[in-house]
């Protein structure tokens, strides 16, 4: 009990300390901020430390080549872009205080968060200021449940549906077992859905095991109940860093089904000193696939290759995307930078309903007004270490 | 057979937390303090070892001798710097020290080694061992974990119970200044605990992570905390009680996810923590000390 005071009073010292950073900016940026009506002020944010910190990174550079392609060619409307990222670590608190910090630079519409929880809570800010939000891969329900928030990529729930139809339409397997992090939204949401979906397909949940984020290193009883139950497909709609526990493990038991996941098994790849032969065969349904031969594609990931010298993820596909969806709803819209935060919501949220979208991370995107995408899964599968299309 | 093979696994991994927890134990029971900091010592001991074998590319059984000696020496400056100075503060004092230093080393950890999650390489090499036809899998790392925990434990309660340091210990342990007064050097013998908690630490890293080869700045903190209630739940300051502690803690953990939910083992392992405190509040092997008026 008395560690949970120290840590409560160390928290609000913290707390106060970041409010006191936060004052200390503000004088010194407010007088360069939006206000000038010159530039369009983009904010973000996202990890860039912390255990989610490859999907921030990715976010961060993705956005960036877009802006730079957007600038270089004149701008939006022949303004330019500003662009500011903060990382948030995937805490809801630090996001929190990232966006007080964009909005003391002048930010008038936010592309964030990054992941789900920080996205949620930065929901709530956005509502309040009537600030346009767009969230590149902050999948939840939750993130979008105002109207003046849309997603890049899919909700959870539309990855459980996507992905129980994927696995049903292609006779994958007929008993999935399912490992999910009971402790996560983005998890647990996607097997709600997966599990719903399930009930008309034609395969079976024959194991449903979960974890949560305080014991996510042994997961020999989930791996041994799946394998006794004889599934011959395991459904993780988790992150990347737990399912390389769990190919490790399930390889030293020597139990070898078929692992099928959603956009968090992306960035597996990337994990350093992790054996790439044990994610080999390893499948996952995502909207981006860096081997698609169209010429979009082709072209981003040369130049996210050349300037960062890395491979994107489906995260930084994601954020060009929406920097781009950004640029196209101000073009509808007619938005003009020396226009209110919230005059350039109100614009821009009904602007991107009307806007039809071709991107990296889908072709002919188009938004509800629940702030929702409606695009194409693709699923990709992991062959002689990188990601193939699926066929 | 499936619960024989769980029972394997929840011996297993109740070996690691004893090694931790028997950390915790010796110097809470000794210096009267619980050192937070120790499983960010666990996961600095695993960054050493994974960057001589990963990056430098040495012999694995090398890593794990540097890393017992760094983490040793780690142990002992840290203790210098950050609690000794603090020797005759209140005990709340060293505790949010303690939690500073905790904070520290894993920033540090960021800092020099990045934030993205790193993939061990197992040190141990031993095969695995296929029973029953090879429905009875028991990893190579467990092979080595289990003996290793108990060998530990014996060479400890030997070393405190028979040599001369050991009982300067056990006489800082029961009444501080009446070992002074006996001519216990109490400084060097808390420096000394501090250097045998964290050559443990070292040992705890290298069979964790090759058991759950994930490694970021903040690995060592839930291990840390689950040694931590192991050792209170054993008894904390009682060496054997560690050990007892932990093996339960691994076993409750593993099987009540195995046949209760895997969902809620983490809080059926505290409410067994609970239940044990109402009946024996010092723990399973604990000593019931009256407070001298």
């Amino acid at each position: 009990m008395k560690m949970k005071k120290v840590l409560g009073l160390i928290l609000t010292v913290s707390l106060a300390a970041a409010g006191l950073a936060a004052c200390g900016t503000q004088g010194s940026t407010v007088s360069k901020g939006g206000a000038t009506g010159d530039k369009f002020y983009i904010g973000a944010m996202g990890p860039l430390t912390g255990s989610n910190a490859v999907y921030g990174q990715h976010v961060k550079d993705g956005a960036e080549i877009a802006v730079k392609e957007i600038n270089a060619a004149g701008g939006i409307n022949g303004k330019q872009i500003e662009f500011k990222y903060e990382d948030d670590e995937h805490d809801p608190e630090k996001a929190v205080n990232a966006y007080n910090n964009l909005k003391d630079w002048g930010m008038q519409l936010l592309m964030g968060a990054v992941t789900s929880g920080p996205s949620v809570a930065v929901a709530e800010e956005t509502k309040n200021d009537s600030m346009f939000q767009i969230t590149p891969s902050g999948s939840s329900q939750d993130v979008i449940k105002y109207d003046n928030a849309f997603q890049v990529c899919f909700t959870d729930p539309n990855q459980g549906v996507a992905s129980a139809k994927y696995i049903s339409n292609q006779k994958l397997a007929s008993k999935v077992a399912v490992i999910y992090d009971s402790s996560d939204v983005y998890s647990s949401g996607i097997y709600a859905k997966f599990a719903e979906e399930a009930k008309n397909s034609n395969f079976e949940i024959v194991a449903a095991e979960a974890f949560t984020s305080d014991s996510k290193s042994d997961f020999s009883v989930q791996l041994q109940k799946a394998k006794d139950s004889g599934a011959e497909l395991v459904f993780l709609p988790i992150y990347y860093q737990e399912t390389t526990l769990i190919l490790t493990q399930a390889n030293d038991m020597g139990f070898d089904p078929i692992f099928f996941g959603c956009d968090g098994l992306d960035g597996i790849l990337g994990v350093k000193n992790f054996d790439k032969a044990l994610a080999e065969g390893v499948m996952l349904l995502t909207p981006f696939a860096a081997d698609a031969p169209d010429e979009k594609t082709q072209n981003f990931v040369k130049q996210f290759k050349e300037t960062y010298g890395e491979i994107p993820n489906q995260f930084g596909a994601d954020a060009y995307d929406a920097i781009y969806i950004i640029k196209a709803a101000i073009e509808t819209a007619g938005v003009t930078p020396d226009m209110s935060t919230s005059e350039i919501c109100d614009a821009l949220k009904s602007a991107i309903t009307k806007i039809t979208y071709d991107g990296v991370t889908g072709a002919g995107m188009t938004w509800a007004p629940t702030g929702e995408v409606n695009k194409e899964p693709r699923a990709v599968i992991i062959k002689n270490g990188t990601y193939q299309l699926f066929e | 057979m499936s619960f024989l093979s769980y029972l394997i696994k929840g011996i297993s991994l109740g070996s690691v937390y004893s090694i931790i927890a028997l950390g915790y134990t010796m110097v809470y029971g000794i210096a009267k303090m619980l050192n937070f900091a120790h499983g960010d010592i666990i996961m600095i001991g695993g960054f050493v070892i994974f960057t001589i074998t990963s990056t430098l590319g040495l012999n694995p059984f090398l890593a794990v001798l540097l890393s017992i000696l760094l983490c040793t020496l780690l142990g002992v400056v840290i203790e210098r710097i950050a609690y000794k100075p603090l020797r005759n503060a209140t005990s709340l004092a060293v505790l949010i020290t303690a939690i500073g230093v905790s904070y520290f080393l894993q920033n540090i950890a960021l800092l020099i080694f990045g934030a993205d999650t790193k993939s061990f390489t197992s040190v141990i090499t031993v095969p695995p061992l296929k029973l029953v036809g090879g429905n009875l899998a028991i990893s190579g790392e467990t092979l080595v974990t289990i003996p290793l925990c108990i060998i530990i434990m014996v060479a400890l309660t030997t070393f405190v119970k028979k040599s001369k340091t050991g009982r300067g210990m056990t006489a800082v342990s029961e009444d501080k200044e009446a070992a002074i007064l006996m001519g216990v050097n109490v400084n060097r013998t808390i420096t000394i605990t501090f250097a045998i908690g964290s050559a443990l630490a070292a040992v705890a890293s290298a069979l964790m992570f090759s058991s759950y080869p994930s490694l970021s700045s903040t690995s060592g903190a839930m291990p840390g905390i689950k040694a931590f209630v192991a050792a209170v739940f054993g008894g904390i300051g009682s060496i054997p009680g560690a050990m007892i502690g932990g093996i339960l803690l691994g076993v409750i953990e593993i099987l009540s996810r195995a046949y209760i939910s895997s969902q809620l083992a983490d809080a059926i392992v505290f409410f067994v923590l609970i239940l044990v405190l109402l009946v024996k509040p010092t723990g399973i092997l604990g000593k019931k000390i009256q407070e001298k008026v």
